[in-house]
């Protein structure tokens, strides 16, 4: 049995921050699940695929966050308890369900976890999802610890059905991937069915439908500001003349900064886990307690700026700081020691213990920079596309989109000038080829091509753009570890029930002009192809087709012998220049293959102008 | 009880997050609270992966630069970079089995000297534990146990309030049966090399 479906209430687990949020929305009853998968907030949706697969709970993994907010409203709308999973920008690409979905409102729970990232760990940007409940209107509650984001789903769910209108959940990287131990709870028994009242003069969102129900979520807002004021998420601790007022993981920050500075009985805190709305009489009656007051948030000035309004509303002048360039930074994640500086500074408290070690006289360490694993074909078509593009003396741009490959951006490979967001390298590819004059090749993986590739691609078609579309498909969502999608094999994985959609035939029905399939392993092969596809005016698509080598390993598929370099090498080192593979090592000035890491591609041993690369000798012949 | 943080650092696929759930499960035998966390969206693509674990009464689940009292490097340019952890009352912990990064190999950068890495973490902090883990590791029978035998080597220097006994339960829990006799040699290889140390 999945260890999150565990009937033991009471019994103690040490669980990842996803997981622990994954087994509160089983014991709040979730039934219906849907994700695009996406770091931090992977393993939340991997647990529910594995409950999934085993119990009568829902789970999809869905084409995009649009689509899975999507599907979870349809569910919710007939009373199941549903629960929508995402990273803060897949936020941006499910916003547009989501701003009419607060106006349509729910019947059974529905929560919609966004998981933010400051400082950009595995993210394009690090923007601050609380100002998504602003815009929506809708609640928004965020934990500050492992065992408080178990605990906030029941109340999300709760105050969903209470509000019948969707709430927000916001963790960061720091809940999601951080550890602790959580109490088991009891499970509440799963509602899977439900049924669908028709309504359509409150559910079909026409221009007479939406101005009553743009009244009726004001009047939601200020019902859910009730809640906030009352809510033991945004509690009082402490006693003492200086302020501090925070939220999320700055709340662990702060409460160790209090007992280390030694501010027991000098100052109180305001917690605030129910971000949206926020509580105004609460914060009001804390600042009239306060002599000066210090606002501790990651990311943007929300509370800051919404503390200061309700200061000016009641007439209150004390000092009320937060971002400012001697204070907090709008940048990146905050860490213990920083706010420990930074609540001793404005407070007047000094703290010098504990000096990080002087690292004046360290040499400059190598990077090591997470690269394209050993045999991973990415490396075989970035190769062969440059040196098509070099053999036909083209100058190229080359748009990337989000995934493994996006990692051929550093050198030697260098295939990667341009990204915005997941499925950009479809759209930005029209406008690159018509103003640059240069040939353009854009690179999208398969599962972001099904994820918001597909329009770009039927745009170029329409408009006559003149590009090169190259869609990696290495037969998995790789990035974000292997989740399926719908251009999977899911037989491979022995899962009965899914359907299976051909990126080759979907490519085709777009009457994209020029399709070519290639096996990027076979490099002589692929490189006439890429020329070929260079060559022609208009839209082509290569499909690079080539299994994910970590997916296929956990597949058990049959291994490739590894190779070698025979004593013909003649140090031209080629294959170091040019590929760089993890694989390869140097070892008395030569080039040596590591056989622990070669998976056998034979990309090196094709490009080696001695021939000198050769597949390991079996020892038992 | 006094709050400990310990920050691991290793490349991926050296088996750090294993070396954490051991500790972490050895916390909850205890009865010690503790936090973790962990970086790790790119292990497997050959980049840093860097755990935090805080033992005792603190909330914090990540440890600022000079507050770690222990750091345990399972690579010794990793340990090396991550020395701003520590401060002049850290113990340091060491494999000294130098895996090179791929920018070494096109060029991009010099490796350390392993020497001149050694006489710098000893003259920074209170004391540095450096053994070939890697080397023990494959004595033991299994060259993936490199966790296991800096396990053992930490749980020798006492910073952490576990007993041999706990930590051996603990990985009992969390290993694979089929290595588990490798893993408790390579456990005590490198407790032992710490005490020589």
């Amino acid at each position: 049995m999945h260890k999150l479906l565990n009937d033991r209430p009471g019994e103690r687990m040490l669980l990842l921050g996803n997981e622990a949020i994954a087994r509160g929305a089983i014991e709040a009853g979730v039934a219906f699940t849907s994700t695009y998968p996406g770091t931090p907030s992977s393993e939340l949706s991997l647990n529910f695929f594995q409950m999934s697969r085993e119990s009568d709970l829902h789970f999809e993994y869905c084409t995009n966050e649009k689509v899975a907010l999507e599907v979870s409203a349809g569910a919710a709308a007939c009373g199941v308890r549903s629960m929508a999973v995402m990273k803060h920008v897949g936020l941006n690409v499910a916003a547009d369900a989501l701003m009419t979905l607060a106006y349509v409102g729910v019947k059974g729970g529905m929560v919609i976890l966004t998981a933010d990232d400051p400082a950009m760990f595995s993210s394009q940007n690090e923007q601050d999802n609380r100002y998504y409940a602003k815009l929506s209107g809708l609640p928004m509650l965020e934990p500050s610890s492992v065992e408080e984001a178990h605990r906030i789903v029941a109340d999300a769910f709760d105050i969903s059905e209470q509000l019948q209108e969707p709430v927000l959940m916001r963790t960061t990287t720091r809940i999601n991937h951080s550890s602790g131990v959580i109490d088991l709870g009891k499970i509440r028994p799963r509602r899977t069915q439900g049924s669908f009242a028709k309504d359509p003069l409150n559910l079909v969102t026409v221009p007479a439908v939406s101005r009553k129900l743009h009244v009726k979520l004001l009047q939601n807002i200020e019902k859910a500001r009730e809640l906030s004021e009352a809510s033991p998420l945004n509690r009082l601790e402490g006693d003492g003349p200086w302020g501090i007022i925070c939220n999320g993981v700055s709340y662990n920050y702060v409460k160790d900064a209090v007992a280390e500075l030694g501010l027991a009985g000098k100052s109180r805190i305001l917690r605030i886990g129910f971000t949206h709305p926020l509580p105004a009489r609460k914060i009001t009656e804390f600042l009239k307690g306060c002599e000066k007051v210090l606002v501790v948030e990651e990311g943007e000035p929300f509370l800051e700026e919404g503390v200061k309004a309700f200061a000016q509303e009641a007439g209150l002048t004390l000092p009320i700081r937060g971002k400012a360039p001697e204070l907090f930074s709008r940048l990146y994640e905050f860490d213990p020691g920083m706010v420990r500086r930074v609540v001793g500074s404005y407070f007047g408290v000094a703290w010098s213990a504990r000096a990080p070690v002087d690292l004046s006289d360290v040499p400059p360490i190598p990077q090591r920079p997470p690269t394209l694993c050993a045999g991973c074909s990415h490396r075989a078509t970035y190769y062969e596309v440059r040196k098509a593009a070099e053999e036909l003396g083209v100058e190229t741009i080359y748009p990337s989109d989000i995934g493994c490959y996006t990692l051929g951006l550093l050198p030697p490979l260098s295939m990667a000038d341009y990204l915005i967001c997941m499925g950009s390298s479809t759209g930005t590819a029209g406008g690159f080829s018509k103003v640059s004059g240069r040939k353009v090749v854009s690179f999208i993986g398969d599962s972001t091509f099904f994820h918001s590739g597909i329009p770009g691609l039927i745009n170029a078609v329409f408009n006559q753009h003149d590009f090169t579309l190259v869609i990696l498909d290495n037969g998995t969502t790789a990035m974000t570890g292997h989740q399926p999608h719908p251009g999977v094999d899911m037989s491979q994985l022995k899962m009965e029930g899914f359907g299976r959609i051909s990126i080759e035939a979907v490519v085709r029905a777009l009457g994209v002009p020029h399709v070519t399939v290639i096996k990027p392993y076979k490099v002589k092969k692929s490189i006439d192809a890429v020329k070929e596809a260079l060559q022609f005016k208009g839209v082509s698509v290569i499909i690079a087709q080539e299994l994910c080598v970590l997916y296929a390993a956990s597949l058990k598929l049959p291994r490739r012998k590894p190779f070698h370099v025979s004593e013909k090498c003649q140090n031209h080192r080629v294959c170091m220049s040019r590929l760089a593979c993890p694989a390869f090592y140097v070892w008395n000035d030569r080039i040596k293959i590591d056989a622990t890491l070669c998976t056998g591609c034979a990309l090196c041993a094709q490009i080696c102008p001695e021939n000198a690369i050769l597949p390991v000798k079996d020892e038992k012949k | 009880m006094d709050t400990k943080r310990l920050v691991m650092v290793a490349v991926g696929g050296q088996g750090n997050l294993l070396a954490s759930s051991v500790l972490g499960e050895a916390a909850l035998l205890s009865g010690v609270p503790m936090r973790m966390s962990e970086i790790h969206g790119m292990a497997q693509r050959g980049g840093v992966v860097e755990s935090a674990l805080i033992f005792g009464d603190a909330y914090s689940t990540i440890i600022s630069d000079g507050d770690a009292d222990v750091l345990v490097g399972f690579e010794p340019a990793e340990t090396l970079r991550a020395l701003g952890k520590c401060n002049e009352r850290s113990v340091v912990i060491t494999n000294l089995a130098p895996l090179m990064p791929f920018t070494v190999n096109i060029g991009q950068g010099v490796y350390p000297d392993l020497k001149k890495l050694q006489e710098l973490i000893r003259a920074k902090t209170a004391r540095l534990i450096a053994f070939n883990a890697t080397a023990l590791a494959r004595e033991a029978g299994n060259v993936l146990s490199v966790n296991m035998v800096l396990l053992g080597a930490l749980t020798q220097t006492g910073v952490l309030p576990f007993s041999v006994e706990n930590v051996k339960t603990a990985m009992q829990r969390k290993t694979k049966a089929a290595f588990l006799e490798a893993n408790i040699k390579a456990f005590d290889l490198g407790f032992a090399a710490a005490q020589a140390a």
